[in-house]
């Protein structure tokens, strides 16, 4: 019992010691740890808008329109007398919440049609990948205002068009994956302890896909933001007056010579949360890399 | 003595295509193979790498499908059956596979490796399943504690005792295994071999043992079947086909075991490279590396030939 007792402080130690690792390479990536900066606020402003945020983000007030940048309105006011600085803060939600969406239902789609076409092989690869090509065959921004434009406007419908178009390559990835993990020996030697081909894919094959596809799902967060602000703007996405970004500066183009404010801060709150998110993804690729880690 | 499993004409090719416009070309990974696994038999089967005893091992365990032929367990003939029909026969057999470090799931710990089986096949509570895992893996010479490590934890020789736990859990009759010993050291090959014996013993098992070393067939075996390019060259009981060896190439196979002093002998051993499975020499698949080979040998293909009871071979030499 001896023995057994110092092999599992070995072990909590070499978690311990990974973990050290990790975040001594994150420390050794200043861009990383920008990009974690960037997104951590984000993410703070989001959970705390209410406290943040000091006047209604949907209130209209007369009174108050097209207010330059000042000490009561820090971003100024836009053409109905709504502050912008409380839209952009609320807006936070709304793009984390478009997010995390996107995220599972699209993590969700890729890694089904990804893993079953990889353990299956033949022809249920080939028709399941062939629609995978038919997804990627379009631009990105085109194939997403289609489909919202199809299921009509909307926050949720522009989650649902932005998943569409991005789980294909979360099932590239996956398939990938787990065409390799399938010839190992060691689904071979469940295959003959009886399992089904079901528990084999959920039980077996899924759990060790998932790292890759996560460190992918990461890396594409800013790039959800760019086309759900994107949707936005064009109209096809979140409806006025959701305070969601791209619909902000979309209010604000009409009056982009002189009050430039209204459409300014939104964006500029739009790239450096991309930039964050991208800088972060790059990081986490980084770090995931067996070549640079030990 | 009765046979556990029974094989017929089996066959089993493999299509391969290199690219569209090629013509789709067939390898002939097992062709025309009939044999009878006595029960209790070790029963080993010796050949180079692509002689298709790999195959063999993978077909009997219907982890592929054969191209023609039957395969019978316990004169069940089980070559048709789906994987419904076929899950009471997988706790019959089971198979030890040759990598011991590609064999355990990475992520799992030992019990949930070693329990798959019991969690497949009984709706056990987890109590009892537990006190199996713990019997079996102290019965491969594993401990209780064991079961809550991963398989990176452990050398080569134990993982070669997991993958055993594993598929002995189910209680099976009929082992496939292949290369069991290869990836070992040889202090630790010593160590499995005599495990195995002992397992073979106290729980009346019979073993399909795939090899291609012969000083392991020579301490293991009960029965030798020596396979080339997917047929069988010779088959008998060990000790008749290592005293008695017939076949040029089950000859110069024992003569190639390595040894301590014997002197500079001029060995035979086979010429070059075993031939591609893609493009089989013509007549007797041995011909082209054989050092008694004659004219006939290179035209016709021989029949297998009975040279004593149980002593098969097929070469030209004795018909």
């Amino acid at each position: 019992m001896h023995n057994e007792g110092s092999n599992v402080i070995s072990r909590r130690q070499l978690l311990v010691e990974d973990w050290k690792h990790t975040l001594y390479l994150w420390r050794q990536n200043k861009l990383a740890m920008v990009g974690t900066v960037l997104v951590a606020f984000f993410i703070l402003i989001a959970i705390f808008a209410p406290l943040i945020a000091p006047y209604d983000p949907i209130e209209v007030d007369l009174s108050q329109t097209l207010l330059p940048p000042s000490s009561e309105h820090i971003f100024g006011t836009d053409q109905f007398g709504r502050d912008i600085f409380s839209r952009v803060v609320y807006g936070a939600r709304i793009e984390v919440g478009i997010i995390l969406l996107v995220t599972v239902i699209s993590g969700t789609i890729g890694l089904a049609v990804g893993i079953t076409a990889g353990y299956f092989g033949g022809v249920i690869d080939d028709v399941l990948m062939r629609i995978t090509d038919v997804f990627l065959s379009f631009p990105n921004l085109i194939l997403a205002m289609a489909l919202s434009a199809m299921l009509g406007r909307g926050v949720f419908n522009a989650i649902i068009a932005i998943s569409l178009v991005g789980w294909t390559i979360i099932a590239r990835l996956a398939r990938a994956e787990s065409m390799k993990i399938k010839s190992l020996p060691y689904i071979e030697a469940i295959r003959a302890l009886g399992a089904s081909n079901i528990r084999i894919l959920l039980l077996h094959i899924l759990p060790m896909c998932m790292s890759p596809v996560l460190v992918q799902l990461s890396l594409r967060m800013g790039s959800i933001i760019l086309t759900a602000a994107g949707l936005g703007f064009l109209g096809l996405g979140a409806q006025p007056p959701t305070p969601e970004w791209g619909a902000i500066v979309s209010d604000g183009r009409s009056y982009l010579v002189e009050q430039w404010w209204i459409s300014t801060f939104p964006g500029l709150f739009i790239a450096l949360v991309v930039l964050g998110f991208n800088l972060l993804g790059d990081g986490i690729r980084d770090m995931m890399d067996p070549r640079i880690r030990r | 003595m009765e046979a556990i499993v029974t094989i017929e004409n089996l066959r089993k090719y493999f299509d391969i295509k290199k690219s569209i416009f090629s013509k789709p070309r067939k390898v002939k990974a097992i062709n025309d193979i009939s044999l009878n696994i006595p029960r209790g038999s070790i029963f080993s089967v010796v050949g180079e790498s692509g002689s298709g005893k790999s195959t063999l091992g993978r077909l009997i365990l219907k982890l592929i499908e054969p191209t023609s032929g039957k395969i019978c367990f316990e004169g069940e003939d089980i070559t048709d059956l789906g994987s419904k029909d076929l899950i009471k026969y997988r706790r019959e057999m089971q198979i030890v596979q040759q990598d011991p470090y590609n064999s355990l799931h990475p992520r799992k710990l030992i019990k949930d490796i070693v329990g798959e089986g019991l969690k497949i096949h009984y709706k056990l509570p987890s109590d009892e399943i537990y006190v199996r895992i713990k019997g079996i893996l102290e019965r491969v010479g594993l401990r209780e504690e064991h079961m809550f490590r991963y398989p990176h934890e452990f050398s080569g020789g134990q993982r070669q005792r997991i993958a055993m736990a594993r598929a002995l859990v189910l209680r099976p009759k009929f082992l496939v295994l292949d290369e069991p010993t290869s990836a070992l050291d040889v202090s630790v090959q010593a160590r499995t071999l005599a495990l195995l014996k002992e397992l073979k013993e106290s729980l009346e098992l019979t073993y399909l043992f795939i090899t291609h070393n012969l000083a392991v067939v020579d301490y293991i075996a009960t029965h030798v079947t020596v396979m080339y390019l997917g047929k069988i060259m010779e088959l008998g009981s060990k000790d008749e086909i290592f005293s008695n060896p017939k076949h040029p190439y089950t000859m110069s196979l024992l003569e190639a075991i390595p040894s301590v002093g014997r002197g500079k002998r001029i060995r035979k051993i086979p010429r070059g490279e075993i031939p591609s499975p893609l493009d089989p020499p013509k007549g007797c698949l041995f011909h082209t590396r054989c050092l008694q080979a004659m004219d006939i040998c290179s035209k016709e293909e021989p029949d297998e030939i009975e040279i004593s009871k149980g002593h098969l071979c097929r070469c030209h030499l004795y018909s």
